[in-house]
């Protein structure tokens, strides 16, 4: 597929799932697409990085879902914060880090909770009152039936996750320290598509690779996209790092004036992927000199 | 050996915070609870499971953000929260307000709807403290951290995870909040915060105006302890060589201390 394949697969309104963590190996080519589309009153569920901020500063989300949104070296995302602030964005439902694992499992295994500690005695309950408790059937043993939160599925209409290595088919691997939630996030969502680095043979991708690296399976992947530096400006390990230069530049417009931020985006986001590319490689020579 | 800095006392004071922890993973954020954990794991506590923040249990104790050690383990984001479940952990986290009831907030300042101030949102806090033990680190002790009540509960405190019943409070455990002045934890009268002990220089009048709410203050309260000559030596020498330590925590002049 083309990464404007996948993006004419998406629709107003659509909840979807980013794969990634904060700042880490996010599909970011395909964030950038849905930037460039006319896609709006999306549901967004996502441990929350500049792939947030880009589509909360575009006005694309009508809904977000998140346990926080930062860039970790800056640790506050500078146009999340702005929309909330702002009052930008129509709904909001923060969720404990672990809460947000849970409700994508229930997702993926079709159930409409699972039962966990996490959120009891928090805000997290006061400020999603549409999530409740459930009482154990069982007793513990001092006989008390604990009440639990019951976490509702994050069901996703698609997904969108970003790995080293795929086949054509939607075998892939990834090669970094961390394989996240991505696996979750497509068996939570009705069609998942994965982004790579590169798209290689299905002999290759166990060649010099441990078979467990091998997180997602075809059977859960709708379509495949080759997208090198398609996480930039996010880690993709071992392909590349984060580019904090960038991710410095990036922070700077954002936290500046209106003129500031439609300077970056006239000169990172208004062209396709490929221009991106090139303007990030001009980018980085400047910073060379 | 030097002057005793106030980072290196915060350092001991976190060591001593994870001395009775046993064979747990040991889970700091931030550099002065990194650097009081890989302590603890030196002196007082070698049991202690630590890693890279990143993916890997580490065998060894690398000075801080140094790459390379022997590695023990794979810890990746998804099975952090299988420990945090587990119980096994003990993790330090910090806190942009923390409240009389010892609950802690790092989603945002203001009303939740509209922020006048978004922080990180509330990450991982909700469910380490009902799940795990949980410590706080504050770098600056002031009545803007310690306030009557935090705006958006993240961590929670004992009284709330009581209020919230048995699922709640049954493995609720905040153990210590270590600040820039002092040791506090959250077992004074009706599950408030209670000093334990106020760093060398510093008096307990300075804690409480340092402080936005009453705070339980024992009759006697003892100075918080120096590091000794061999802490002293692996702070400097071994895990912090750079004094990253007095980046996060300014060494007090001696008029401030007189």
């Amino acid at each position: 597929m083309t990464i404007d394949e996948v993006v004419a697969q998406l629709r107003d309104g659509m909840t979807i799932g980013i794969g990634g963590w904060g700042p880490r190996r996010k599909p970011m080519a395909l964030v950038r697409a849905i930037l460039r589309s006319d896609l709006t009153d999306l549901t967004i569920v996502s441990y929350g990085g500049a792939d947030v901020g880009l589509l909360v500063r575009a006005g694309k989300v009508r809904k977000l879902v998140y346990a926080f949104v930062s860039l970790d070296t800056v640790p506050l995302e500078p146009n999340f914060q702005r929309a909330r602030q702002g009052k930008e964005v129509a709904e909001v439902v923060e969720l404990d880090e672990g809460m947000f694992q849970t409700g994508l499992r229930a997702a993926a295994q079709r159930l409409p909770f699972l039962p966990m500690r996490a959120g009891l005695g928090s805000d997290v309950l006061v400020n999603n009152p549409d999530i409740r408790t459930v009482t154990s059937p069982y007793a513990d043993a001092d006989g008390v039936h604990e009440d639990l939160v019951a976490v509702p599925a994050l069901h996703l209409d698609v997904a969108l996750v970003h790995l080293n290595r795929a086949d054509k088919h939607g075998n892939a691997t990834y090669l970094g320290p961390d394989p996240y939630f991505d696996d979750l996030f497509c068996m939570a969502a009705d069609r998942a598509y994965v982004s790579v680095e590169q798209v290689i043979d299905t002999a290759g991708l166990t060649v010099d690779t441990p078979v467990q690296r091998l997180l997602l399976s075809r059977m859960m992947v709708s379509g495949v996209v080759e997208t090198p530096n398609g996480a930039h400006f996010t880690t993709c390990t071992p392909d590349y790092e984060r580019d904090e230069k960038f991710q410095k530049a990036y922070v700077a417009a954002a936290s500046g004036s209106d003129e500031e931020w439609t300077a970056f985006e006239q000169r990172f986001l208004a062209g396709d992927e490929d221009a991106y590319q090139a303007a990030v490689q001009a980018f980085a020579q400047e910073e060379e000199k | 050996m030097s002057t005793i800095s106030r980072a290196e006392v915060c350092a001991a004071a976190i060591a001593d915070a994870f001395r009775d922890d046993g064979e747990i993973f040991a889970s700091p954020m931030g550099m002065l609870p990194m650097l009081g954990v890989r302590l603890a794991k030196l002196t007082s506590n070698p049991d202690l499971v630590i890693s890279d923040s990143e993916s890997l249990f580490l065998a060894g104790v690398p000075p801080l953000f140094a790459k390379g050690d022997v590695v023990e383990g794979w810890i990746p984001f998804p099975k952090v929260f299988d420990v945090v479940a587990h119980g096994k952990r003990h993790v330090m986290m910090g806190a942009t307000q923390v409240d009389r009831h010892g609950n802690q907030n790092i989603s945002a300042i203001g009303d939740f709807s509209q922020p006048t101030r978004q922080l990180l949102g509330v990450r991982g806090a909700p469910g380490n403290t009902v799940n795990n033990r949980t410590s706080y680190w504050v770098p600056k002790h002031s009545p803007r951290v310690f306030v009557e009540q935090v705006d958006i509960v993240s961590g929670v405190g004992p009284r709330n995870a009581k209020a919230a019943g048995a699922g709640a409070s049954k493995y609720n455990d905040i153990h210590r909040v270590v600040t820039n002045l002092a040791v506090l934890d959250v077992k004074g009268a009706g599950d408030t915060v209670r000093l334990l002990s106020v760093h060398p220089g510093v008096t307990v009048d300075e804690v409480r105006e340092a402080t936005g709410f009453a705070l339980e203050v024992d009759a006697d309260v003892p100075e918080t302890r120096s590091p000794t000559t061999e802490e002293l030596t692996l702070i400097r020498e071994v895990i912090d060589p750079r004094t990253l330590r007095d980046r996060e925590v300014k060494p007090v002049s001696p008029e401030a201390t007189s």
